[in-house]
């Protein structure tokens, strides 16, 4: 049998394609297909999400429009229009959930109607929505539809992250008894290694030792590592018997440094060198705070300054200051932003993750140095992530598919 | 005594640490009222806190003062200050202004403590000059390197330097998206994980020098 021809072919195709009906304004408008309210999972309560099948006519000359009311009235006569939108949008693809929690296919129409502007959805009480197509003066409704929201225990949402904090912590345990029966290599840290040399350039001149823990509470990680490596600032700083001030800015953190310090002497086996008031407090006001430690330094002129823990504005005020006396200074922060301030004037900076890395650094203890291995574990399986997520994506948009969606919904939105 | 001080803190540790893990996860109202609960206890123990806080600044300047130590009068200024403050914010209830007028406690605040909190901001702009003439001396490749991008970026960043060489608008565009932005990227990545270990060290008992000490 002779094969049509290329050309043929195509006026075949023209033909059958002028003879499918087009959506026309003479056809019917038929209402939203299979419409569903149902309260809106993962959240706090206060929220119903619909969700309705797509329709031949879904385009921008058509609209939907939601009507709401109270579960006792009547909607049919009435109710409060809580939004219109064309019908080619707000699809639940569109709604960025990741695909285990989607309530529905990913080409059925989402919306989700929240407590706010002027409508206010109470927990426990009913609610009634009707759905209705638009075109024109045309208009198609779908049977209205109840729902109750509520509150929820468990946000699925992030299933992923509880997935990874699991995996990492597993990552550290792990780490940390193989460093247990090894030693595990670390790098040098040029900015820990100065902190003897510091304190020993300060007992030479009889000068004091001053350490800054930054702008932080106690809640905050970095103030944390600074209080964690004031306390093997303080054991050296008590074997050398030097002088050692530490000002601050938070009465809470302020009391904690004490308690480090003291055991500090304790460790070093000076407890009578332990002064009560080197770790004072001056204010909790950001500027009168570095005008103080400024005027410190110009005074007392130390020959070290540590920076350690999270700093803003007052970081170059602080630094240059420290600078303009010619002390030593070792600064070690996770404030991104100063960084670059820390780095033109301090001799010496730990960026980011070396100021957590300190305690185990200087403490070299397996269980320590083993939290270190498994955080660079971790920067391996994120570096991992990156690359096949970029790959992954690059592919979904190059070739127009959604598959790699699915994996990389694994690592969307984790914090 | 050493459960007190040593088991019991860890225990409280352990226990909150686990509570507001599984806090993150949970939605529900009872779990954000937790949270609003602590927060304030946090704020009410903070104010206690700095009864200790104020208490410390007064003894260690009435030292400074009883000793004559230099720059004692200083201490004296800081004192009159403080004291001085408090005993017209009491007497006008802690208010700024009252009847449409300022008080005397609204006065020092408006027109002693937001200038000089303003003088010490503004100094900012004296001290990036001198750091950054210190940093920009060609001495190394690094510093060369950095002298190099900084120049670009600033002609970027200013109308005058892009109206002069237009390319230095792309550049800086590039510099700060591309190079800057991938940068920052991997330093909030390390950051975040060493906040996260060190949190878990800390939940699980094997970071405990913040209790005041090695291992008991």
């Amino acid at each position: 049998m002779k094969r049509p021809s290329t050309s043929s072919r195509f006026w075949l195709a023209g033909v059958l394609l002028l003879l499918q009906p087009a959506p026309s304004f003479a056809d019917p408008l038929p209402p939203p297909q299979h419409v569903q309210a149902f309260d809106a999972p993962n959240d706090a309560g206060g929220a119903i999400v619909l969700v309705w099948s797509p329709a031949p006519y879904d385009s921008p000359g058509v609209k939907y429009e939601i009507r709401v009311s109270n579960g006792s009235a009547d909607i049919t006569s009435g109710g409060k229009v809580l939004a219109q939108f064309a019908a080619d949008t707000h699809y639940t693809k569109d709604a960025k959930l990741p695909w285990w929690t989607r309530p529905a296919k990913a080409t059925d129409h989402y919306y989700v109607v929240k407590s706010g502007k002027g409508m206010e959805l109470k927990n426990g009480d009913a609610y009634a929505f009707v759905v209705a197509a638009v075109r024109g003066e045309e208009r198609s409704e779908a049977p209205a539809v109840r729902a109750v929201p509520g509150p929820n225990w468990i946000n699925w949402n992030q299933l992923n992250n509880f997935f990874v904090v699991l995996i990492f912590g597993a990552v550290v345990v792990g780490s940390i008894q193989q460093a247990k029966r090894k030693e595990i290599f670390l790098r040098r840290i040029p900015g820990l290694d100065a902190v003897d040399e510091a304190i020993g350039r300060a007992t030479e001149l009889g000068k004091p030792i001053l350490y800054l823990t930054g702008a932080g509470d106690m809640s905050e990680p970095s103030t944390l590592a600074a209080a964690v490596i004031l306390g093997r600032v303080s054991k050296r700083v008590a074997l050398y018997e030097t002088d050692l001030m530490v000002p601050h800015r938070d009465p809470i953190v302020m009391a904690v440094c004490q308690e480090i310090t003291k055991q500090g002497y304790l460790e070093a086996g000076k407890p009578d060198a332990f002064k009560e008031d080197s770790n004072f407090f001056i204010t909790t006001d950001q500027f009168s705070y570095t005008a103080a430690v400024d005027g410190l330094m110009l005074r007392k002129q130390p020959a070290a300054n540590f920076f350690m823990g999270s700093y803003f504005a007052e970081a170059l005020l602080l630094t240059e200051t420290g600078a303009s006396t010619g002390a030593i200074q070792i600064a070690g922060t996770d404030s991104d932003h100063q960084l670059p301030f820390f780095v033109t004037t301090c001799d010496y900076t730990l960026i980011g993750e070396e100021l957590y890395a300190a305690s185990a650094y200087l403490s070299r203890e397996p269980v320590q140095v083993g939290t270190l291995r498994g955080q660079d574990i971790g920067k391996a399986i994120v570096l991992g992530v990156i690359l096949v997520g970029s790959l992954l994506a690059s592919a979904g948009v190059l070739f127009g598919t959604d598959w790699p969606s699915v994996v990389l919904d694994l690592f969307k939105d984790l914090k | 005594m050493i459960f007190l001080r040593r088991q019991l803190p860890l225990l409280i540790t352990f226990v909150t640490g686990i509570i507001f893990i599984a806090q993150y996860y949970v939605p529900h109202p009872a779990s954000e009222e937790l949270l609003t609960t602590v927060n304030k206890w946090l704020q009410i123990i903070g104010g206690f806190a700095l009864v200790l806080g104020v208490t410390s600044l007064f003894h260690q300047h009435a030292v400074k003062i009883r000793r004559r130590e230099p720059g004692w009068g200083y201490s004296f200024v800081l004192y009159a200050g403080m004291v001085g403050t408090i005993v017209v914010g009491l007497a006008v209830n802690g208010k700024e202004s009252m009847d449409g007028g300022m008080t005397a406690f609204g006065w020092i605040y408006s027109y002693t403590m937001v200038p000089l909190q303003g003088t010490m901001f503004a100094l900012l702009a004296f001290f990036i000059a001198s750091a950054a003439y210190r940093s920009f001396r060609a001495r190394s490749r690094e510093a060369a390197v950095l002298l190099v991008a900084a120049i670009i970026v600033m002609m970027g960043r200013v109308p005058l330097g892009e109206y002069l060489v237009p390319v230095t608008g792309d550049i800086t565009q590039w510099v700060l998206n591309v190079l800057n932005a991938s940068v920052r990227r991997a330093i909030l990545i390390g950051i975040s994980l060493g906040a996260v270990a060190l949190s878990l060290k800390i939940i699980f008992g094997i970071e405990r020098s913040y209790l005041g000490g090695g291992r008991e």
